[in-house]
């Protein structure tokens, strides 16, 4: 059990009278990558927002790396926690978003640097040095001082995966990080992608991409109106697939 | 007939530009209107342009026209900041926050400015005495008369800001919700605090909507502080006002401050222009030169 980088037990969350999970419950083992397919509106991408906590849970549990997310227990009761703490257990968590969400009015290097130096102190030499690693390692060394408005959709997505790893993660979440790209400019984060789970990265993906799902996933995960309907390896999941809902839905995106 | 045209067309485009009758007609009879009143300014025979010269570099209107900048840009300064935090208030999950800042606001803005001016500089009449201390002790910090504590220019400066924070806090807060929400989701996913997010993200993106409105609101200062008059604070137009009690040539001195008024508010453009530049990083287009695009519309 040692080696459980994410357990999340009978997850529920509500928006109103709207239950858009309804008892997910998953584990993710360390070096694992667990990709999650479904419909739009099927509750993958806030399920990924729970499990930092962007979200809160209105029942079940997220443990991630052996912590309880958002809340201290003590006995049988649940205390919400001090956005401080919330903010420490997210540094362990890195997330990439549909949108980029990169910082416009900082370059590409000060986007990468500014979390490390801020958040965790690390003294601006060392981040710089650091940050142009991260910027070399995702293909963009000679980006560093471009801002985010001079970058192609690719360029950013990846600056964004860098600026993300920059804070040395556990677990790494990507929210349908290809979704909003030119096609042409998919590979490029696919490949960048690649690379981390193949050193050993935790990685957490919505995606809608079956190609890297079958080609890096260690599990599949698919989930259809916030309950999971089917979940196993790329192989059962993605080409014997056992529900009906899981066929109908593979046989539109393939 | 595009078909037997066979010309290959490899050349610029050499066009006749499109005429514009319509803006000669009007900025002819604009340029008429202007030049006659300008005539009619200098051909007035109630208005003495020797007295109108002779009191335009009187030290005490020089002195005046410094005290009218000093508090304007003070009265900016302690503004600013006080609309900041009470723009966060308002936007805080805390509703005790959020009651408090819009108190202040509806407040401050729904009684007028020379009301509020008048009340501060005859604070001494209300409460002739201030003792600052811990009440039901005998620990007392600071005590003394009123009038002492707050002299006239202090009571303006008060005024001017509370009143400025109130209408500035709007302005700050719309900033605020003009940027984009994923950029605070971002934020909080690398493990920066709400106050980092704050100073490090959220701020410096809204300052590009803030600004422009911002230059509005310290033009609106320059010139309201010119309402301390009626607590005899020597700023630019209470100078030109005990000047012409004096010497009776109230339109000459008239004259004098509002061209030194016209000049300084014209002189405020250019920092503006330069912030708009600083904060506008990054959202121009190829090479992060010049201002934001929305902010060059019908400028050529």
């Amino acid at each position: 059990m040692g080696n459980l980088m994410v357990d999340a037990r009978s997850v529920r969350k509500s928006y109103g009278s709207n239950e858009v999970l309804q008892g997910i419950s998953l584990t993710v083992e360390q070096g694992e990558v667990l990709c999650i397919i479904g419909p739009s509106g099927s509750g993958k991408s806030t399920f990924l927002r729970c499990l930092n906590h962007l979200e809160s849970i209105n029942g079940g549990r997220i443990y991630v790396n052996d912590e309880l997310m958002g809340y201290r227990q003590s006995g049988k009761v649940l205390h919400e926690m001090k956005p401080k703490n919330i903010a420490k257990q997210r540094q362990a968590i890195g997330m990439v978003f549909q949108r980029f969400n990169l910082f416009p009015h900082m370059t590409a290097l000060q986007n990468v640097i500014e979390a490390p130096i801020g958040v965790r102190g690390v003294n601006p030499e060392e981040a710089k040095q650091l940050g142009l690693e991260l910027l070399a390692q995702v293909g963009l060394a000679d980006k560093g001082d471009h801002y985010p408005s001079q970058l192609s959709g690719g360029q950013q997505q990846r600056v964004a995966i860098a600026r993300a790893l920059a804070m040395k993660p556990k677990l790494m979440l990507f929210d349908e990080p290809t979704s909003a790209l030119d096609p042409e400019l998919v590979g490029d984060v696919l490949d960048v992608m690649k690379g981390l789970a193949k050193a050993g990265m935790t990685m957490i993906v919505v995606t809608h991409e079956m190609g890297f799902a079958r080609e890096v996933a260690d599990k599949v995960v698919f989930i259809d109106k916030g309950q999971i309907v089917e979940m196993g390896t790329p192989k059962q999941v993605l080409d014997k697939p056992q529900e009906a809902r899981t066929k109908a839905f593979l046989n539109k995106v393939l | 007939m595009a078909t037997t045209d066979n010309t290959d067309y490899g050349d610029d485009v050499v066009a006749v530009p499109l005429r514009h009758p319509l803006r000669w007609i009007f900025g002819g009879i604009a340029s008429v209107l202007l030049l006659s009143f300008i005539w009619a300014l200098f051909s007035a025979k109630s208005i003495q342009h020797e007295i109108v010269a002779k009191f335009l570099f009187d030290p005490r209107i020089l002195i005046g026209m410094l005290v009218t900048i000093l508090v304007t840009v003070l009265c900016m300064f302690i503004a600013t900041v006080l609309a900041t935090l009470l723009a966060i208030m308002k936007l805080s999950e805390n509703p005790l926050q959020r009651w408090l800042a819009t108190g202040f606001i509806e407040f401050f803005r729904g009684t007028p400015l020379l009301l509020q001016i008048v009340f501060w500089g005859y604070l001494g009449i209300i409460f002739p005495q201030l003792v600052l201390g811990v009440p039901y002790t005998d620990i007392i910090w600071l005590s003394g008369d009123t009038s002492d504590l707050i002299p006239a220019i202090v009571a303006g400066v008060i005024a001017l800001s509370l009143n400025e924070a109130a209408y500035s806090a709007e302005i700050v807060r719309a900033g605020i919700l003009a940027v984009d929400s994923g950029q605070v989701e971002a934020a909080k996913s690398l493990g920066m605090s709400g106050g980092q997010t704050m100073r490090r993200i959220v701020l410096p993106q809204a300052m590009r909507v803030i600004i422009p409105p911002m230059g509005n609101e310290f033009i609106g200062m320059l010139k309201n502080t010119s309402l301390l008059q009626v607590i005899a604070v020597a700023e630019l137009y209470t100078a030109a006002s005990t000047i012409s009690s004096a010497n009776l040539a109230q339109i000459e001195l008239l004259v004098v401050s509002g061209f030194w008024y016209l000049a300084m508010t014209t002189v405020l453009g250019f920092p503006q222009r330069a912030l708009e530049r600083k904060f506008g990083r990054g959202f121009a287009t190829v090479g992060g030169r010049a201002a934001p695009r929305a902010f060059k519309v019908g400028r050529r």
